[in-house]
């Protein structure tokens, strides 16, 4: 998949027999082992390795969990309890998939940023690109569906509000929700539904992984200049090199992980969902998972009709619209210089979008009144205005700072005065190998 | 990068084999709650012993109650049932052993070994399924009075000692005591 | 790296500045016509159960489980509670068993088909003091006394910013055991003037939901006796309920803390280890 000619030779005669009817071992040696990496990267570019584990994991403990779970209204509440109480390290198990959950997303949103910094989705990596937000958009489903299985308060009123954004939808919305709950509201039918594609997109995610990292290995990995890959010396082997570099990227993610799992496990969630679903009685402020909340934010941010648009189903286009916007960013970006490194106003209003999007996310924890709503109305302003507006016109107009000639000169720049650098290929020398 | 980097190579390789280890050591770690996840809960250990009071039990009346999750025969023999049993010579047997938790595993399928011991040999506590395939026998049926499988048409005596058809052990008696005259506590 | 931290550092001073800005937007309250709930923020509370170590005081639960008894099970049910748990608080088996024999719970059908009442055993859970919900409003003035079996993790009051950031490093996770507490010595307190009242229900300004509830104050100085010493104030009863109920609520908080402190030593070797040998992999290649 790497797009030059394979290295693999099969040293023993099983391997030779293998390699002549089924070359699965070639393919992973030219995947995951000669596979030529940019030298450069830094500890953002192991996101990608510690999704791949997130995904893994949430995938085995989400198993075990449905060996336990009772996918029945009457039951739900009191299943997951008894994984809580009377499973054998159940409390782990359930602790682990529900912040698993949370961690998944922290991931995810760095792995977004990172790309949004380095210009990652730039030709010819625009495939690569919307094959990403793909994922995004299924691990929203997934994680909007595994937070009704419980069946606590949050569970049900948040499955009633997000349904209820398809009755925004004219003519058609009553009849596309009803479709969606299998009822005239969220019910058991509701449940088994979504307990079921709970189970099934997590391995259709799994599917669009293989087919991002297929993509990722046509056109390469980028690197912090944002310069291609020239020559030998741009690149080192991916084992040893970025094996163990992603390797120590999981072992640290992992220890927030367990930090999270075993000292604050009910600090991400939301009280209301050890309430047993009451569908006569709402909480006081319903809100979602704080990884949807900057979007939540948006869909109360419309307030007002805009036009023959009233302002309930402005408030659900502004929100789908934040997301699909993503898929247009390669075009949107009009820039003919790569990373954000190189580019000092693309940099600056880069951070004031993670700043605005995890204030948006704030905005969306707190109840929609007063100041609220209209800070919410500028900081959605500043979304779109990021990718509508700055993104195109920055690139026309921005002088960027000069750029090396290649990854090598970078990092020779960059350790100005350090070590002497050894020429090392993708092979890697002997002397490095373990 | 200082001076430490010429490596000595014994140091280099110590490393990697403590990286290893340790990663080997976290695997099993991590894979042991997906074992232990599939173990018997608290719940079902919890309910894995049992008190029934037999106290409305004449002879010749028997009680089923459920342990386990399989069906556990009581029986209060009649006098005549207990001879019966007890006349049987052990060379009659189809399995010699008595098959009983309470005693040890070579004890022999004399009635008193079968039933609850000296001076309540009436008292008769076994599981309820038959050591051919698992099904649940049906009480006073069968060539010996005891009892009668209806799938494969294995025949138990009053003892719940196989006597005939394919059944190769004589029914299980679990581990159980009076913990008073009238209350038998099972697991 | 020292670029990703400067930019960490801008960034954090930005998002203070404008939360700070947000805060100080938020309009004031008037005393008697408050909109936001409660109307007071519980105090945090010292728990042996906090932090990393923390472990329950099972004398504090023994307390507590009596108080639950005496006072709260009238009303309030925690039917996901087997009584075989109850070993946790440092009774014996035995203990367990004459325990679960003071309740009653509902069994059957029998051999004749009617459903009967018998002692309860270690494998019951707490009997609801109520048969449905139904009656337990109607017998309540509308309002069902909610499940006690979670109480403790299901009510947390808000904690704002910064603080909610704070949190994460001080491991707070008392925010139930701190409401009950905080609600349980909050009546006795008059509501400001001007504020009305609604008939039936009671002023307590720590209620997380409103300015009254129909809960009336449930316990008073010296209403349960303690055989170990403990003062039998209020204050104490409502600390040894809200520990009772925090473990009621999460029984295996004890071994979740053990476990993550042999995690988090393994880990933090494992990272270093493979830290050294990623420098070792690296050492000799520039980047």
């Amino acid at each position: 998949m790497s797009g030059g000619h394979s290295t693999y030779s099969p040293k023993t005669g099983l391997g030779r027999w293998m390699d002549a009817r089924m070359p699965l071992p070639r393919l992973v040696h030219d995947s995951f082992v000669s596979y030529p990496v940019p030298r450069n990267l830094n500890y953002a570019y192991t996101f990608g390795g510690i999704l791949s584990l997130m995904l893994a994991a949430q995938i085995l403990t989400g198993i075990v969990l449905a060996m336990h779970y009772a996918n029945d209204t009457s039951l739900a509440f009191q299943s997951v309890e008894k994984i809580m109480r009377d499973v054998n390290s159940g409390w782990l198990l359930r602790y682990l998939h529900s912040n698993g959950a949370s961690m998944f997303f922290i991931a995810v949103y760095v792995h977004i940023m990172r790309g949004l910094y380095y210009g990652s989705y730039k030709a010819p990596r625009e495939l690569l690109w919307i094959l990403g937000c793909i994922i995004y958009l299924l691990m929203m489903a997934t994680g909007f569906m595994g937070y009704v299985l419980p069946w606590g308060q949050m569970s049900f009123w948040g499955a009633t509000v997000i349904t209820g954004f398809f009755t925004a939808i004219p003519v058609v919305g009553d009849w596309i929700q009803q479709l969606l709950l299998g009822g005239f509201s969220v019910d058991n039918p509701t449940l088994n539904r979504f307990f079921a594609l709970h189970y099934l997109l997590p391995f259709m995610i799994a599917g669009v992984v293989v087919l991002h990292v297929w993509a990722l290995h046509v056109v390469g990995q980028t690197n912090p200049t944002g310069i291609e890959v020239k020559s030998k010396t741009d690149v080192v082997a991916f084992t040893p090199y970025a094996t163990i570099k992603d390797a120590f990227g999981m072992i640290v993610f992992g220890l927030v992980f367990a930090y999270f799992v075993f000292y604050i496990p009910n600090y991400l969630g939301h009280p209301d969902n050890y309430i047993q679903a009451n569908s006569l009685k709402t909480p006081a402020h319903i809100v979602p998972e704080w990884y949807y909340l900057p979007f939540y934010a948006i869909l109360r941010a419309i307030t007002f009709n805009i036009g023959p648009i009233d302002s309930k189903l402005g408030g659900v286009l502004a929100m789908f619209g934040s997301i699909a916007v993503l898929f247009f960013v390669p075009w949107l970006d009009t820039s003919k210089v790569r990373s954000a490194a190189y580019r000092p106003w693309y940099k600056l209003f880069f951070w004031l979008f993670v700043v605005n999007a995890i204030f948006l996310g704030w905005l969306g924890s707190r109840p929609a009144e007063g100041t609220y709503v209209a800070l919410a109305q500028m900081s959605t302003l500043y979304y779109f205005a990021f990718f509508l507006i700055i993104m195109p016109v920055l690139g026309l107009i921005e002088t960027p700072r000069r750029l090396p000639n290649s990854i090598t000169e970078a990092v020779l720049e960059k350790n100005k005065g350090g070590a002497p650098v050894h020429p090392t290929g993708a092979t890697a020398s002997p002397e490095t190998k373990g | 990068m200082s001076a430490n980097d010429t490596i000595d190579p014994t140091r280099r390789d110590f490393l990697y084999v403590a990286t290893g280890t340790a990663g080997v050591v976290a695997a099993a770690a991590v894979a042991w709650p997906f074992v232990d996840q599939m173990r018997p809960d608290a719940s079902t250990l919890a309910a894995s012993s049992i008190e029934v009071d037999v106290s409305s039990l004449t002879p010749g009346m028997s009680l089923t109650v459920k342990w386990r999750g399989k069906p556990v025969f009581i029986r209060n023999r009649t006098p005549e049932e207990v001879k019966a049993a007890q006349e049987v010579a052990l060379d009659q047997l189809k399995d010699p052993v008595a098959r009983n938790a309470n005693l040890p595993s070579d004890a022999q399928a004399t009635d008193a070994d079968r039933s609850a011991g000296k001076d309540k040999e009436n008292w008769l506590v076994m599981v309820g399924v038959c050591t051919h395939l698992g099904c649940v026998p049906l009480g006073h049926q069968g060539d010996f009075g005891g009892w009668f499988c209806p799938c494969h048409g294995s025949h138990y005596d009053t003892a719940g000692r196989i006597r005939k058809g394919p059944a190769p052990q004589n029914m299980a008696v679990p581990v159980f005591s009076f913990i008073s005259d009238t209350t038998i506590r099972i697991g | 790296m020292k670029k990703i931290l400067n930019g960490l550092a801008a960034f954090g001073l930005v998002m203070a500045g404008t939360f700070g800005a947000a805060l100080a937007a938020e309009e004031g309250h008037n005393a008697a016509e408050p909109t936001h709930f409660p109307i007071l923020h519980p105090a945090q509370e010292k728990w042996t159960f906090a932090g990393p170590f923390g472990t329950y005081d099972r004398a504090q639960l023994q307390r507590g489980l009596k108080v639950y008894k005496e006072v709260c099970s009238a009303c309030h049910s925690m039917n996901l509670v087997a009584f075989r748990t109850l070993q946790d608080l440092g009774y014996s088996e035995a203990q367990v068993k004459a325990f679960a024999a003071e309740y009653e719970v509902q069994d059957g059908p029998n051999a004749e088909g009617e459903m009967f009442t018998r002692k309860a055993t270690p494998n019951d859970h707490f009997p609801s003091p109520f048969a449905n919900d139904a009656a337990a409003a109607a017998a309540n003035n509308g309002a069902v006394p909610p499940d006690m079996s979670l109480l403790a993790k299901a009510r947390s009051v808000e904690r704002g910013f910064p603080t909610f950031i704070f949190d994460i490093f001080t491991q707070y996770a008392e925010g139930g055991p701190d409401y009950i507490h905080a609600l349980l010595n909050g009546y006795d307190q008059q509501p400001p003037a001007g504020m009305e009242i609604a008939e039936g229900t009671h002023y307590n300004p720590y209620f997380i939901n409103g300015k009254s509830l129909a809960m009336a104050k449930p316990i008073s100085d010296g209403q349960v006796t303690y055989d170990d010493g403990a003062p039998q104030t209020v204050d104490q009863y409502s600390r040894d309920v809200a520990a009772f109920l925090m473990w009621a609520a999460e029984p295996h908080l004890e071994i979740r803390k053990q476990t993550g402190f042999r995690v988090m030593v393994f880990m933090l070797l494992f990272a270093g280890l493979i830290y050294l040998t990623k420098r070792k992999v690296w050492a000799n290649v520039a980047h």
